[in-house]
Formats: C-alpha cells, structure tokens, sequence
C-alpha cells in the first residue's frame, strides 16, 4: 500500500498538508448578536499522522473540523482557507463538496447509533457510499463492503452486511462507521469524538484500531476530543483550542508533557489520574474509612432487578447483588454500559421495585415502607443524576430548585427556606446572585453544583450520585470532584457514587464495587481493587483507561496488549491482508472507476 | 457536535463571555467555575425569553392588532347586552330602504333584503362567532389539557380509559356529533352551543399534551422530584405542565382558529346560532343567494371569517416560533 501511494502520487501532494487550514474565522449569527465560534486558527495535518484538537465544549474545535466538509448551518459564515489536498473548499459548489466528502475527507461520528440509519441494513450504508463514489457497484460493491468490513475487525461479515445497526454492539457499530469512513479511501479522517460513546475497553479497541488505520492507510487524522487519555494513546500532534483560538500546538510529549500556556496546564492539571488516588484536586489528603457501628446507610441483599418486556421472557439487569454503603462512607459502583449500575441506584431511590432481595435504607426496608413513611425516609436521601441540564426544571429559578425538597417536606418557612439556600450556594461555591437565575443562564458545571446544592438540602444521610461529572468538562468535573469531596468531609453523608470512569472513581471512593452484567466481579476498599485486582475484568477496566500521558500511556497499552495476549484475544488493528485495498492509482471518481472495480475483483 | 447545537438562537447554551474574557478569566483553578454569572442585572426566565421573541414576530404582531381592532370594533360598536355601543343602529329594526341596498354613508356595509342595517348584523355576528371560538378554545384546552395530563403521566389503566374514551370522540364525525350536540343546545342560545362546541373538540389537544406528558416525565428533573418524594398533583402541576406549556397554547390557538370555522360550517348548514341572533355563518347562510345581487351580503361576513381564522392562526404560527425557534430560523 505505501510503496502504491509513493509511486502514483505527485512528490508535492506526499509532502504536503493532507487538510490545512489558514486564518479560518467562523461566526455565527444569532438571535443575540454575532457570536465568533472559530477565531482565526492555522492547523495542518499531514497523511498518516494523527492531530488531535482538543478543548472544552464551545472551544469551536467540532466547527472547525465541519468546515473541513462543508457542513456548517445556514447562519454560519466562514472566512479563511480550508484546503483538502490541492482542493480549496471556498471555490467548490454543492456537487464539488459532495464529491469531495467520502471522496477526499471522511468522518466518524460521536454516536454511533445515530450515525447509521436504523432502518437500512450494514451492508445498504457501505454500498450506497461505494455506489455514490462510483468505487463500485451492485455485487461488486456488496463484496468490497464485506471486505471493509473484515478489514476493522467484525466477524463473519457477509453475514453482518444483511443485519441492521440496533442489532450489533457499541463498540461494533463503530468499527462499521468507520469502515464507511475508510470505504473511498478518503485522504484525511476526521474522528469526532470518536469514542466517548464507547465503553472504556471498547474505547481501547477503537483507538487500536485508528492508529493501525493511519499505519497502514497512511491516512492522515483529525482526532477532535475532550479525553487526554485518548490524545496521549493516538495523536501525534496536539492543538488546543480555548474560545476559537488555538492557544497551543507541539507534539503530543510536548503539550502533554511540558505545557506552555497557562490554559494547557489547567486543563492537564484537572483530569483525573488513574492511580494517583485521592487528593489530586487538593482537597482531602487521604480519607479514612468511617468505623461506624450504626446500621448502613444503604445496604442491598441478594438484590435482583428485571426489566419486563413484552411477549418475550423479563431481561435480568442485577443478578443477586449484595453490597452495603456504610453512613459517611463513598462506595463507587463502576461497570460499563449495561451492568446495571444506574439501574441499581433507581432501585436504592426507590424508583422501581426489586423482583427479590431486599433493599434497606438507614436500617428501614425500602419494601416494606409505604406512603408517609415512604416519604419520610426519602426526605433522607438526596439525588445528583448525570446531566445537569436535563435535571433541573427549567421553568424553576434556581432558588426555587434548590428549596423545592424543603417545599415537599413541610420544612422552614419561606425566610427559613431562603437562608438555607444561601448557605448551599455558599457551600457549592455559587454566587448568591444565582437565586433568581434560571438554569439555562448557568453553565454546565453550575447547574451541576445547584443540583448537589439541591440533594444536600435536607441534609440527607444518603446520597446516590449517578455518573455526576461524566457531562462536564474535565476542568468543570475537577472542580465539581473537589467539591464533592469538601462537603462530603463537611456533611459526612454516606454515598453510592455511580461512575463508568475508574479514574474518578480513584479521587475519592473508601470503596468498589466493580459490576458486570449485572453481577458483582469485584468489591473491596479502593487501594486493593484499584491497585491490585484479583479478578481478571477489573484488570482489563483499568488496563484500558488511558492515562493523559504519553510515556505512560504506551507503556500501559503495551501491558494491555500483553494481557489481552495472556487471556488469548487478539488485539485490534486493521487487516489490511484481508482485502486488497483501493488503490489510490488514478485520481479523478471518473477515470478510477475502473481500475478500482479491477482491484476489487483481483482481492 | 456538541458546537454546532450552541448555535441555537435561545442563546442559553452560549456561555455568556465577559470582556475580559483572556486567559486570566478562564479562571478553572481554586475550584471556581469558569463562567462568570451573565452581568446584566436583568435575569430572563424561559416565559419572558418567549415573549420577547413572540412581540419580535413580525407576523403575529400585524396580527394581534388586526385582530383587536376588529374585537373592540365589534364589541363597542353595536355594545354588548344592554350597554350601548356608538353606532346608532341596531341588528333587530329594519330600516327605510336606501337605493338597492348597497354601501352607503348611511349603511356604511349596506343593508340587507328587508332593510335590516348590515354592519350592526355583521358587527353582532362578529361578537358571536368570537365569543363561541374563544369560549370553545378555552373549554377545550382545559379538558384536553387534563385528559392528556393524566393519561400521560399515570400510564397504565388511566391512560387505556382516557385515550379510548379520546378514540370515540375522535372517530365520529366532528361535524355530525357537532351538529346533533349544538341541535339540543340551541335552546340555550350562544353559551349552550359554545359548551357543546367544546365538549367535542378537546381531542386532539389530549393527544398532543399525552405525548408531550409522556416525554416530560421520564426527563431527570421528574425522576428528581420523584426521588425526593413530591406528590402526583404537585409533579404534574408544577413541574410537567408548566413545561408543556409551549405545546398548549400553540395548540389551544390553533383550536379556536378551527372552532371559528366549525361554527360557521355549523350555522351555515343551520344547526348553529339560531334566529333572532346572528353569528358570521348564520348570515352567509341567509343570504348564500345574494350573492349574485348584492355581493355584499356574502363579502363582508366572509372576509371577517377569514380575516380572524388568518391572525388567529398567525398568532399561533408567532406562537409556535416564539417556543420553539430551533424549528425555523433563517438570520444569517
């Protein structure tokens, strides 16, 4: 494949910027005035190299790389260069960019499920791409799918080309979006958060794979992400973005190892450290588990949760789970997508019922409590769930969110209510301002500290926190964490801390439950499943998250493919010996039509 | 992607950013969040956020005057009950014919056949058919609002009985239950047939809130309330309704848009509003023969028909973009 492309590309284009931008300004107008999303970057990336563009949400860094297709709304205007190859994207019309999408550049979505269409099959989608391109048609086509397909690692593809995308996994439905990216042979990939759909051993698999892709392919990438774990594992190159600026640009040791500016070092100082334990963010030194002898605070026996489903046999969720918080201590209950880790924190809210085991709160069955009991002991737990913009009633201010639980429970009087809502935002470290905003005029992170505001109203002696960072930002998320840990050392409540993300997981658990299908693998105090895990998944969570850096992050991947060889699985990369590539001999969709039919033919 | 949505023109997802806003305002350290409240004293709720886009609303703005000129001319002019208006004829007493009938200074709308003057029968149609479609409007929200909510929000058996009673309503024809309905009203003039009118128009709306319901409460702020013990009513009245809002006033608008029209389908085939009263479709149907002739009889209460349903369905576009703008937006 290298040898193909040294001989029949011209020396210049080889050399050169595979996609570069020049001076681009992108602003958007809006209801309220221009709003300058993208402010005069320079970015180049080179065939088979990796840049990541990293930065927090509203960074621009998603606008820049749809300027690169072409695929901005309407009210956008764009000034600058954006070149693709030897092509400038300003001088193209609509069929030029069509062509030139899938053609020249390429994309892989966040989401996977919504990036297929649900209502076409696997081998519909490829197709159609190949057929739009002119690459191939009809069998042709289909063969060459199947091909696409082998090469990103799925299992019996023809078979996979007649199945629809509800009915493959996650982490499979990824490698068939960028079977499509890689279907033309596009000359740069530009990956938009890539993997932060996925699962954390998913994640490794995908990222294995992406770097085989740019080897092998010599395709160069646009790695656009939040995850500095992610940029240490694959990017050659880093740009960081802040406010549509690009404040930073080395290689990926440079900026990962010796940031330069101010913004970098924030924002490498604020993502949470798999190992480094508590105390990162420095707040607490090393918590010490409470001895307590009072009865826990939550404790769960032989819990089991189905969900029912209609003409077909109810899906078990929890499977005879056993495990106790005990008061003024975190557990953190970690497990990917579908171990049941929400579902089991719904149940200790008492949200939906357990078909058997049982499920007692500060010493009181949840089962056998009803209406006004009930309602007592839930004055007794609090509740942070995972999006903040979605938990908080947006018709409410956010006083009124934060005193609605005392509202509920009769307590205080309307001056009553109003202090303690002061001391919360106090606490949260909101300005007390903030009283009679509405929550769309806070940002992320703060409609995250008045939704804790709000579950520490009552003071409760429970809290189930659900994946409560995992929609913030990381530099947002070390301050939420820190927070955290500050009140929780104030206020001493216990905690069940649901997280998919081991590494904060670390910052400030006693203890971990470590979940999987439903079933308890793992659970013991944090040093000893964390340090030294006894069971062979836990090892494989946490030999997949990604360290933010670089050094370490080889040498961890390099352990992660040792022991994935140890428990006889192969690790992912693109086989490319499982088909004949396109070859990239003749340029032009027109003239190469045959030629690349031949090569499809002759794999 | 998570960019591209901030450019939603509700400008909420925008972190507001401050002057100053360098690198020295990023400001992640010591635990502080980097955005700075928005510094205008002015705080916006979502209801106020709305009204400022519906009063921006070019369309619906031409439409609410136009429709409030033509309620204050039609209620001050002939009066309501027994306060005078300041037109000095009324609807009931036929007057000495001027020429053919025809618009005069006079007559400023004509008369008709028997010397009747035609602008204070127009005039007190007008306030008929305004008070049937505002009434039926109401009606209808608030029995499809609730049959919605509840259905909605209880599932279960509340949900079977609620929306296969709405099935019922939905499957005869609206205009012949209307038609039998406002027959056994008539006797009790123009409220009975607004009553009926709204017993049977609330279907639709009932699904529209359902739906809605059913989204809003698996949405976190619900499970939230849930979780800290808030009762059913306080759930549905103050945390799922109010943000359903948008959807019932779009829909309760466009709901009196169409009871003005099924009025006037209704009085036009005879089982509306009876003589000695009058409504817009009573007196297209009395005078559906002069056309020819006197034009006039059929132009004025045809274009006030039109002209209301026209803003009253303006208002409801207006509406609808003020609550939601992601659906059309075009300020480039």
């Amino acid at each position: 494949m290298t040898t193909d492309t040294t001989i029949t590309e011209p020396a210049t284009a080889r050399s050169g910027a595979v996609l570069s931008f020049e001076d681009l300004q992108v602003t958007f107008g809006t209801e309220f005035g221009d709003v300058r999303a993208v402010k005069g970057i320079s970015l180049q990336v080179h065939p088979g190299e990796v840049v990541a563009l990293v930065g927090e949400s509203g960074s621009g860094k998603s606008v820049t790389s749809m300027t690169a297709l072409g695929l901005l709304p309407k009210n956008a205007r764009v000034s600058g260069t954006v070149r693709v190859g030897d092509k400038d994207l300003s001088r193209l019309d609509a069929r030029g960019l069509r062509t030139l999408r899938g053609n020249d550049v390429a994309m892989v979505f966040q989401e996977p499920m919504t990036a297929l269409n649900p209502v076409l099959t696997i081998g519909d989608q490829l197709t159609e791409a190949l057929q739009l391109h002119g690459i191939a048609y009809g069998k042709q086509a289909s063969a060459r799918a199947a091909e696409l397909l082998a090469m990103v690692g799925i299992p019996e593809p023809e078979r996979r080309l007649k199945q629809y995308p509800h009915e493959l996994s996650g982490g499979q439905r990824q490698r068939v979006v960028i079977a499509m990216a890689i279907s033309c042979d596009p000359k740069v990939i530009i990956a938009d958060e890539p993997t932060t759909a996925l699962d954390v051993t998913v994640q490794a698999d995908i990222l294995d794979l992406l770097r085989s892709l740019k080897d092998k392919l010599d395709t160069g990438i646009l790695l656009i992400t939040h995850n500095m774990g992610v940029v240490a594992d694959m990017a050659d190159r880093v740009a960081v973005m802040l406010k549509g600026d690009l404040v930073e640009e080395g290689t990926t040791e440079q900026v990962l190892n010796d940031p330069q500016h101010e913004y970098t070092k924030r924002l490498l100082a604020a993502v949470p450290h798999l190992g480094n334990g508590p105390g990162q963010f420095g707040s607490v030194a090393e918590v010490s588990a409470p001895a307590r002898q009072e009865a826990p605070a939550l404790d769960l026996q032989n819990l089991v949760i189905e969900y029912q489903r209609l003409g077909r046999p109810a899906f078990r969720a929890v499977d005879d789970v056993s495990f106790s918080v005990a008061q003024g201590e975190i557990v953190g209950l970690v497990g990917e997508s579908g171990s049941g880790k929400s579902t089991i924190g719904k149940v200790a809210l008492g949200l939906m019922p357990a078909v058997s085991g049982s499920v007692s709160i500060l010493g009181h069955d949840l089962a056998k409590q009803g209406g006004r009991r009930l309602k007592e002991l839930r004055r007794r737990i609090g509740v942070v769930f995972q999006d903040p913009a979605a938990s908080l009633n947006p018709r409410f201010p956010i006083g009124d969110v934060i005193a609605e639980p005392m509202v509920v429970h009769k307590v205080g009087d309307e001056k009553a209510r109003r202090e303690r809502v002061y001391e919360l935002l106090d606490a949260v470290e909101l300005p007390r301002s903030a009283f009679n905003r509405y929550p769309h005029e806070l940002s992320g992170g703060q409609r995250q500290r008045v939704s804790i505001a709000r579950a520490l109203v009552l003071d409760p002696e429970l809290l189930v926190a659900d994946e409560p960072t995992s929609a913030l930002d990381v530099s947002v998320q070390a301050s939420v964490l820190k927070m955290f840990t500050a009140l929780q050392e104030r206020y001493q409540f216990a905690c069940l801390f649901v997280s998919h993300d081991l590494a904060v997981i670390d910052t400030l658990a006693h203890r971990v439950v470590v979940l999987q299908n439903g079933r308890i693998v793992e659970q013991g105090p944090r040093e000893e499943v964390l340090r030294k895990p006894s069971e062979e998944y836990t090892r494989r969570l946490i030999a997949a998250a990604p360290v933010p850096e670089p050094g370490e992050q080889r040498r961890r991947r390099e352990e992660r493919h040792a022991l994935l060889k140890e428990l006889g699985e192969e690790v992912a990369e693109l086989h490319v010996d499982a088909a004949t590539p396109p070859s990239r001999a003749v340029p032009g969709a027109q003239g190469g039509n045959a030629s690349r039919a031949g090569g499809v033919l002759g794999g | 992607m998570s960019e591209i949505r901030n450019t939603s023109p509700r400008g909420e997802d925008f972190e507001p950013v401050p002057a100053q806003a360098g690198v020295d305002a990023i400001g992640m350290a010591a635990g502080v969040d980097q955005t700075p409240l928005p510094e205008e004293d002015r705080s916006y709720s979502q209801g106020q956020l709305v009204l400022r886009r519906f009063l921006r609303h070019r369309g619906a703005m031409t439409s609410l005057v136009v429709l409030a000129v033509i309620v204050v001319v039609a209620f001050t002019s002939i009066g309501i009950g027994p306060i005078p208006g300041w037109w000095n004829k009324n609807y009931i007493l036929t007057y000495p014919k001027i020429g053919d009938g025809s618009p005069t200074w006079a007559h400023p709308f004509g008369q008709d056949t028997i010397g009747k003057d035609y602008f204070a029968l127009v005039m007190r149609g007008t306030q008929r058919s305004l008070i049937i479609a505002f009434g039926v409007g109401v009606i209808s929200t608030v029995i499809g609002t609730v049959i919605g909510a509840l259905a909605g929000f209880y599932r279960g058996w509340v949900e079977s009985v609620l929306m296969r009673l709405t099935d019922l309503f939905i499957v005869i024809p609206l205009l012949v239950l209307a038609a039998v309905l406002g027959k056994i009203a008539s006797g009790w003039g123009v409220w009975g047939l607004t009553l009926m009118l709204g017993l049977v128009t609330w279907t639709g709306l009932a699904r529209l809130v359902r739906g809605e319901v059913l989204s809003l409460r698996e949405r976190d702020f619900v499970t939230a309330a849930r979780a800290v013990g808030t009762s059913a009513n306080r759930i549905i009245f103050k945390h799922v309704l109010p943000n359903a809002v948008g959807v019932i006033i779009v829909a309760a608008t466009l709901a009196i848009a169409s009871a003005i029209l099924l009025e006037t389908s209704l009085s036009f085939l005879g089982f509306g509003v009876q003589a000695p009263d009058t409504s817009l479709g009573t007196l297209i149907s009395t005078y559906q023969n002069a056309f020819t002739t006197r034009p006039w009889l059929f132009w004025w209460p045809g274009v006030l028909i039109l002209a209301i349903a026209l803003c009253v369905n303006f208002l409801g576009d207006g509406l609808r973009d003020a609550f939601d703008p992601r659906q059309n937006r075009t300020k480039a």
